[in-house]
């Protein structure tokens, strides 16, 4: 993979099979979603008006909604909806509804009072003075708000592609995770253009005169079905099972690609997030996910990992990787990151997963309870010797190190520690770390490999599938390459998994990737 | 044609109409008159149930308006506002034509009474296509006149019509309105606080106090026979504009007319009109002229002035 010396537009011209697809998804996504917006919000804002007490509640409600953050209101949708397009379009519509709402409420309730009752004298009943008098003045006003309701749309539609709706997020997420800058503008630069055009299209129409917008206000639902339905046009294809794999596992050699190469593995895929992956599989709506081999999940939601038999997925052994001018500052630091190392092997690492990620214990809790039960944990000193900042991935297990790391760095130095935890993908904490915003961070052998130095194939198969050579090897380019010091592993391997449900695997006798290979061939 | 029977209204536990009862002759305008919170503008838009009663009846035509369905109602009353209300989406000619296109009139039918009624109010036809915004306050005030004059309903309601005019295009609107033959059919009532308007167009007066009638009767019999104090106070402004507004000339002979400089005058003009008549023309007298448009005399400005003296000397001895 040479992404890099791949311009954007190469990149756009080879993917433009996909890039179509995702643009005609996310236009069908954010009108099917404005439309149905517009169609519960009009109605509801023109009862508000109507009935002002009703306002204030009606008006909080929406504005609790908008401040949900949208993948959470996404991961609510699942248990309800499932995934795909239907949560989706909820979870967009509910986002939409307050700008609609509000502005229809605020066009009509600010219609002149002496126009309203000069209709009313005039012996105009309640709907003819609604259709003749307040929408027709108020329509500038809710023109806007459904304007602002587009625009947060397209925004938002991003995020579909996190459980599994696709849309232009697919490359955007898929590009972060990758490290594949080509990728993420590829998916960022029509999501901001079709923004843009939109703004623009919309704000023309507000502009017509008031006889136009006559007009308008019938050809405007027509437009929004038609802009719709484009979101049909790209139809599914069936297969026994369904794969939901992460935007990151569907771009990389030893992900998806590597299924393809070595398995011949052909499956109807769906990409969705890390998040509601596990949740998906579990509620039979996914019957393969692309996990990790340490994830909490794996316990609580009772999955079966296939074993690699074929060996595409290269270790990922964990370790602190630290910039070196952060060590020299802080000289401590280094045998302190240290103390953890060899400490927690696979099972003890899926273990403190499944405690936050399934009975829900803080991740604080788990760190101190872990260090209390290996006699490392001791009280802070309160130091002020500098602060040295910790950044995380945005999944548990990175949580709990980072955690257990601010307790040590407090217990056995005289640094104060900040943390930076939740950080969207290796990209971006990686960036974190080199553009000196954190010090160092957990990162694991197999990500730096192929997702960082991507090194030419033969150095891949040269050290693929031994722990020591790839640590070897990432240790010295990362310090040649990027002055990054990696120490020593911590000591579980997170691999790449594929993983199915016991029941279902045991039904089918499905035990290896080859199996399932060779189930799904079976017609 | 309009009989109130003990109106009430109440908000919450402020009285804004409380029982008043009065009546209104067909062709008759009265003046509800007052100071703003007295109760007037609430009495008049209970008469086309913008404010439904608390209390008390409505008749029209001896039809009890609170069994009408309303918007039927008010389809026959016309109702010109303050602020005018015109539509401003709608242009002039369809602001016009909302109440003919509410009662489903012909297309031609309306075209027709629009423009009638545009040539009337002196309004020019290249105004049909225009929108409200785009006309002076005086011109927007005649529009909703004809808004409300178009379907040629019995009875009209002005709140405060000409409340929101500069007093030259007040006074021009004031002699338009007298002038205009659409209105002498018409039972009209109209609310206003500015005394001289009340006495100019109003042929009776309600004045009206904290919801209550305080007194009423035609202008000259407030002004030299008030009931108490509070008529007596309300009417010290400009008293000597409003004695020669309030008093008639002696009328002329059965079938007869006023006419100056050939132009026959309406009847029923009060003697501060006919004065400001001879003076904005120049002239030296009014010729009367008898049921076959013989001259049978004149007035000039002393007659005028002697026939206001010779009314107040019979008022004193009565």
């Amino acid at each position: 993979m040479n992404d890099q010396q791949q311009t954007l537009w190469d990149f756009m011209r080879q993917q433009s099979d996909k890039l179509a697809t995702q643009t005609l998804e996310h236009i069908g996504l954010t009108f099917i979603s404005l439309f149905l917006a517009v169609l519960v919000g009009l109605p509801l804002g023109i009862l508000i008006a109507r009935k002002r007490k009703l306002s204030g509640s009606v008006l909080g409600i929406a504005g609790v909604l908008q401040t949900i953050p949208s993948i959470a209101l996404l991961g609510f949708m699942i248990p309800l909806l499932g995934i795909g397009p239907k949560p989706a379009i909820v979870a967009l519509l509910l986002y939409a509804l307050l700008p609609i709402i509000r502005n229809t409420y605020t066009g009509i309730t600010g219609v002149d009072a002496s126009v309203k009752e000069a209709a009313t004298a005039m012996g105009m009943s309640k709907w003819q003075i609604l259709f003749k008098v307040e929408l027709p003045l108020a329509m500038p006003v809710i023109l806007a708000g459904i304007r602002t309701a587009t625009v947060i749309t397209v925004g938002v539609a991003t995020l579909a592609s996190y459980i599994a709706a696709g849309g232009l997020g697919e490359f955007i997420f898929g590009g972060i995770s990758l490290n594949n800058t080509n990728m993420i503008l590829a998916g960022a630069i029509p999501a901001a253009l079709l923004a843009i055009i939109f703004d623009f299209l919309l704000s023309r129409v507000q502009k017509l005169n008031f006889k136009k917008i006559k007009a308008g206000t019938y050809a405007l639902p027509v437009i929004i079905v038609l802009l719709a339905s484009v979101y049909f046009i790209p139809s599914a294809y069936g297969s026994k099972l369904t794969a939901g794999f992460t935007p990151e596992f569907m771009g990389r050699q030893d992900g998806n690609l590597g299924l393809q190469s070595k398995y011949h593995l052909k499956i109807h895929t769906i990409v969705i997030s890390d998040a509601v992956m596990y949740k998906a599989a579990y509620e039979k709506q996914l019957d393969v996910i692309s996990g990790y081999s340490t994830d909490g999940r794996l316990k609580a939601y009772n999955l079966v990992v296939l074993k690699d038999d074929k060996n595409i997925f290269p270790p990922y052994f964990a370790a602190p990787i630290v910039r070196d001018d952060a060590l020299q500052k802080f000289p401590d630091l280094e045998k302190t990151l240290n103390l953890l190392s060899g400490k927690i092997n696979d099972t003890v690492m899926t273990e403190l997963n499944y405690r936050t990620d399934y009975l829900h214990e803080s991740p604080e809790k788990v760190a101190k309870d872990f260090l209390v039960s290996k006699n490392l944990w001791r009280p802070e000193r309160g130091g002020s010797d500098g602060i040295v900042r910790i950044g995380s991935k945005i999944f548990g297990e990175q949580y709990i190190l980072a955690n257990m790391y601010s307790m040590l760095i407090k217990g056995y130095t005289d640094y104060d520690v900040t943390t930076k935890t939740g950080l969207g993908g290796t990209k971006i904490c990686f960036d974190a770390l080199t553009n000196n915003q954190i010090d160092f961070y957990p990162e694991y052998t197999g990500t730096g490999l192929l997702v960082i130095l991507q090194p030419s194939q033969q150095i891949v198969n040269s050290v693929e599938g031994n722990k020591e050579k790839t640590y070897n090897y990432v240790k010295e380019e990362f310090d040649k390459r990027y002055q990054i010091k990696w120490l020593q592993p911590i000591g579980f391997n997170n691999a790449y998994a594929l993983m199915m449900r016991q029941k279902q695997a045991a039904a089918l006798n499905v035990k290896s990737i080859t199996d399932l290979k060779n189930y799904l061939d079976k017609k | 044609m309009i009989k109130v029977e003990h109106l009430s209204k109440h908000f919450g536990k402020v009285k804004a109409v409380d029982g008043i009862s009065f009546d209104v002759n067909e062709h008759e305008n009265l003046v509800l008159l007052g100071t703003s919170g007295c109760g007037k503008t609430t009495t008049l838009k209970m008469l086309n149930r913008l404010i439904e009663p608390t209390h008390g009846k409505i008749f029209i035509n001896n039809k009890n308006i609170l069994e009408q369905q309303p918007e039927i109602l008010r389809r026959g009353i016309g109702y010109v506002l303050q602020n005018n209300g015109l539509f401003p989406h709608y242009t002039v000619g369809e602001n016009i034509a909302i109440v003919p296109q509410l009662l489903k009139w012909d297309k031609k039918r309306t075209e027709h009474r629009v423009s009638e009624l545009l040539e009337k109010l002196h309004l020019s036809k290249d105004f049909l296509n225009v929108y409200p915004n785009e006309l002076s306050g005086g011109q927007q005030q005649r529009v909703g006149l004809a808004r409300a004059l178009v379907a040629d309903p019995p009875v009209l309601l002005m709140d405060e019509a000409f409340g929101a005019l500069d007093n030259v295009t007040k006074a021009k609107i004031h002699a338009e309105f007298k002038a205009l033959d659409e209105l002498k059919k018409k039972t009209i009532i109209m609310v206003t606080h500015d005394v001289q308007e009340a006495f100019e167009l109003g042929d009776r007066i309600c004045l009206m106090d904290a919801g209550k009638i305080v007194q009423q009767g035609p202008p000259a019999d407030l002004l030299f026979k008030p009931k108490n104090r509070f008529v007596e106070d309300f009417l010290k402004e400009q008293r000597l504009q409003l004695e020669f507004k309030a008093i008639k000339p002696p009328p002329p002979p059965e079938g007869g007319t006023f006419k100056l400089h050939g132009a026959v005058l309406p009847a029923e003009m009060s003697l501060w009109w006919m004065i400001e008549q001879l003076k904005f023309t120049k002239a030296e007298s009014i010729t009367i002229l008898d049921h076959q448009h013989k001259k049978v005399g004149q007035l000039s400005f002393e007659d005028l002035t002697s026939a206001f003296y010779q009314y107040k000397q019979q008022q004193r001895h009565e």
